[in-house]
Parts: C-alpha cells; sequence; structure tokens
C-alpha cells in the first residue's frame, strides 16, 4: 500500500508526464474544454427553461420530474448509444454531457424561483414593475443560491462523466483510467482518478467562492 | 439505429440474471447507507459542532467522480463485488445523511418537549416520536438514493461489475446498439419500479400525513 502511494506521488510529479501531446497537461485541458463548454451549453439551454418554468408556473411537471430522470439515467450507456448512433465524432460526448447537466440546472432554477417569497414578487408588480423587469430585478437575484447549486452540482456530474468520454476513445484525463486499467497499472489508473478528483473538488470551490463574491453585497436575508 | 430483437428473446435468460445482479448492488448499497447515515445523522443533529464536519465531509465524498471511487477502492478491495458495493454505498450516504439530518430538525420542537414532560427517555423519544415525523423527509433521501444507486451501478463495470453496465461494454465493443438500448431501457425501468415501490411504503408508514392532505 505504502509504495502504491509513493509510486502514485511519483507518476503525479513526474515532468516529462506531464509535458507533450498526450502528456498530463494536455490531457488536463481537454478535460477541462469538454467539462466546462458541456456546462456552459447546459446552462444556455436549461437557465432560461428553468426562469420560465419556474416565472409563469407552467411545466412544473416537467422540471419536477427531470431531475428524477436525470438522476436514472445511465451515464455509460448514453455515452456508448450516443457515439455508437452518430460515429467517431467529438459532439456525440458533448450531447451526453450536456443531456446530463440540464436537468440539475433546470430544476434547481425551478426551485431557486419557487422559494421566492409571493408577497416579494406581489410587491414588485404592485409598483408597477414588467414582468421581464420582476422575472430579471426580483425573481432572478433571489433565486440564485439555488441556481448557483444547480449549476456546481452539474458541473461536478459533468467532469465525472468526461471521464467516460475518454472510454469511447477519446482525451481527457480519463485516457489514464481507461489505458491503466487495460494494461493493469494500477499507479496510472489511481493518477487519473486522484486528478480527475482533484478538477472536480477544485472546480467545485472556485464555483463556490464565485458564488460568495456574488454574494458579498447583498442584505442578509429575512426571516 | 434499430433494435434486433431476436438478440433480446435471445438472451432473456442472461438479461435476468444481470437486472438481478444489477439491483442486488443497488439495494446493499441504499441499506449499508441507511445503517451507516442513520447514527451519524442523530450524531449531527444532537452535536452541534460535528454537524458541519460530517456534513462537510459527505459533501467532499460527492464531489468525487463515481468512476474514481470504484478505481481508489481497488488497492483496497480488488475487482469485486465488495468495491462496486462501497462505492455505491459511499455515494448513498451523501443524500441519505443529508436528507436524515434535515427530516430530524424538521420535529418541532414542542413536540419534542411535550415527549420529555411525558417522561419519555431520550432513546425512545428518537425511535418512536422523532424518526417516524422525520420519515418523510428521510424517505425523499432514500428514494433518491436508490434511483442514484441504480443508475450508477454500470460505471462499476470498468471494474469488471457493473450489473446492467456489462451490456454498455458489449454493445461499446461489438459495435452492436441493441444490448446498450436495452441496458438503458432496463436501468431506467428498474430506478422507476423502486422509485414508485419507496412511494407506495412512505404511504403506509406515514398513514398521519394522508389524513391532514384530506382535511
Amino acid at each position: 500500500m505504502y509504495e502504491l502511494f509513493k509510486d502514485l506521488g511519483a507518476w503525479l510529479v513526474n515532468g516529462e508526464q506531464w509535458a507533450g501531446s498526450d502528456g498530463i497537461g494536455t490531457r488536463l485541458a481537454e478535460h477541462l474544454q469538454y467539462s466546462l463548454l458541456a456546462t456552459l451549453i447546459a446552462a444556455a439551454i436549461a437557465l432560461p427553461v428553468g426562469l420560465l418554468i419556474g416565472h409563469t408556473g407552467r411545466g412544473a411537471f416537467l422540471a419536477i420530474n427531470l431531475s428524477s430522470f436525470g438522476r436514472a439515467l445511465p451515464t455509460v450507456g448514453l455515452v456508448v448509444l450516443v457515439f455508437l448512433a452518430s460515429g467517431l465524432s467529438m459532439w456525440p460526448v458533448y450531447i451526453a454531457l450536456v443531456a446530463l447537466a440540464v436537468p440539475s440546472i433546470v430544476t434547481n432554477t425551478y426551485a431557486g424561483m419557487t422559494a421566492v417569497d409571493p408577497e416579494v414578487r406581489d410587491a414588485a408588480r404592485g409598483q408597477g414593475m414588467r414582468w421581464h423587469q420582476v422575472l430579471f430585478q426580483v425573481e432572478l437575484p433571489l433565486a440564485l443560491p439555488l441556481i448557483m447549486t444547480g449549476l456546481r452540482l452539474a458541473l461536478i456530474q459533468v467532469v465525472a462523466t468526461a471521464t467516460i468520454a475518454a472510454y469511447v476513445s477519446f482525451g481527457g484525463l480519463g485516457r489514464y483510467v481507461f489505458d491503466g486499467l487495460a494494461q493493469r497499472d494500477l499507479v496510472q489508473v489511481l493518477g487519473g482518478a486522484v486528478l480527475v478528483a482533484l478538477v472536480a473538488v477544485v472546480l467545485d470551490l472556485a464555483l463556490s467562492g464565485l458564488q460568495r463574491a456574488l454574494f458579498r453585497h447583498r442584505p442578509a436575508k429575512s426571516a | 439505429m434499430s433494435v434486433d430483437w431476436s438478440w433480446i428473446s435471445d438472451h432473456t435468460d442472461d438479461l435476468t440474471t444481470l437486472t438481478l445482479s444489477h439491483l442486488q448492488a443497488a439495494l446493499t448499497a441504499v441499506l449499508l447507507g441507511l445503517l451507516i447515515s442513520l447514527p451519524l445523522a442523530v450524531v449531527a443533529h444532537r452535536v452541534r459542532p460535528l454537524r458541519g464536519l460530517l456534513l462537510g465531509l459527505s459533501n467532499i465524498l460527492f464531489t468525487i467522480p463515481s468512476i474514481a471511487v470504484f478505481v481508489l477502492l481497488l488497492p483496497v478491495s480488488g475487482l469485486t463485488r465488495t468495491t462496486t458495493v462501497i462505492g455505491l454505498t459511499i455515494y448513498t450516504l451523501v443524500v441519505l445523511l443529508r436528507n436524515t439530518v434535515e427530516g430530524l430538525d424538521s420535529v418541532p420542537a414542542k413536540t419534542k418537549e411535550a415527549a420529555k414532560a411525558m417522561g419519555t427517555r431520550p432513546l425512545r423519544t428518537l425511535l418512536t416520536v422523532e424518526l417516524p415525523l422525520a420519515l418523510p423527509v428521510i424517505m425523499a433521501g432514500v428514494r433518491i438514493a436508490t434511483v442514484m444507486a441504480i443508475s450508477l451501478v454500470s460505471v462499476a463495470t470498468y471494474i469488471g461489475d457493473g450489473g446492467l453496465g456489462q451490456l454498455f461494454t458489449d454493445g461499446f465493443q461489438r459495435n452492436f446498439p441493441t444490448p446498450v438500448i436495452v441496458g438503458v431501457v432496463l436501468t431506467l425501468l428498474l430506478a422507476l419500479v423502486a422509485d414508485a415501490l419507496l412511494v407506495t411504503l412512505q404511504y403506509v408508514l406515514t398513514p398521519w400525513t394522508r389524513r391532514k392532505r384530506s382535511a
């Protein structure tokens, strides 16, 4: 066990390992690219949907059941299926990743919108605010904490699933996991897993930091 | 992409075996998760300083990708079902712990004081007053954990034991979509049925919530 950790440490700090077109640096950049782009696309789709459902109250059934469906969907199967359906290109991986990220963002955005006190909404309307003013100046800021939670959840899921994408012959940090498993090289497998976990933890911390920065100047929540 | 129906009828025995093995891994993990999270939740609920620590720790565990969890367990428990079950249990723990703590928090203080005034001892209060009242929130956690565990079993296919996940590897290696489609559909069905059964169980276990709604 001790030997294994020593080898793992050596693997992670080896300079040669980090350089080159199939080095850790490249794999890390690929992993970040897949994860961030997929989450951005998912947010671009899911945020307006969640906001609209929350604002109008229409389609609430969809928003609630989407999350349960998203949780039940086997990620591995989805990636392989989209891959087989479309052949060897990069976009199946993005489709699968986006499909996984959308439910958490939609449901959390919706949950954030419904958590807004109806009296606050009525007061805004009573002051003569138009619907888009109510949405963007009142509801959205109040719903933001839960929306951010949804984004963080989605990003973690996507970082995890981007690992699986390497299984269908794409890059990213998953390469080490699958190459290592194929070569019975446990150090490489563990190295890949540790790096993926680190990326997930660091990105989650970064987003929670961003969330705190966004809320620093906001008044305390009323009881 | 068409489904080869004859492949399905030729492999019903295999599919049954895989489905049962899939279900067994997921359910074992949820049960273990419940056994571990219940005492931890009681501690987190009663001992305030430990609350943040326990919940924070479980949140960090959740951040680690599932495939990484399985792989990191390899040196400990090898390419076995144990690895699958431990990995899944870690995931269920996060949801179960959070919901059980929230459930216990949701029990009104007055109710607990009434039990205390009647001379009910703390352990008995926990078992006969607090846990039953927390049950709706705990069950919500059990439902999420179960659905999540069922969908995650297939990730363990990379360490050789993924239940229906084996169909994904099989279909991928032979460039044959049918097993993959069947695997996805069966996983979704399992999750759906398990969720429906848990809703029914909750309905049976918490008759007072029904009375309140119909009143």
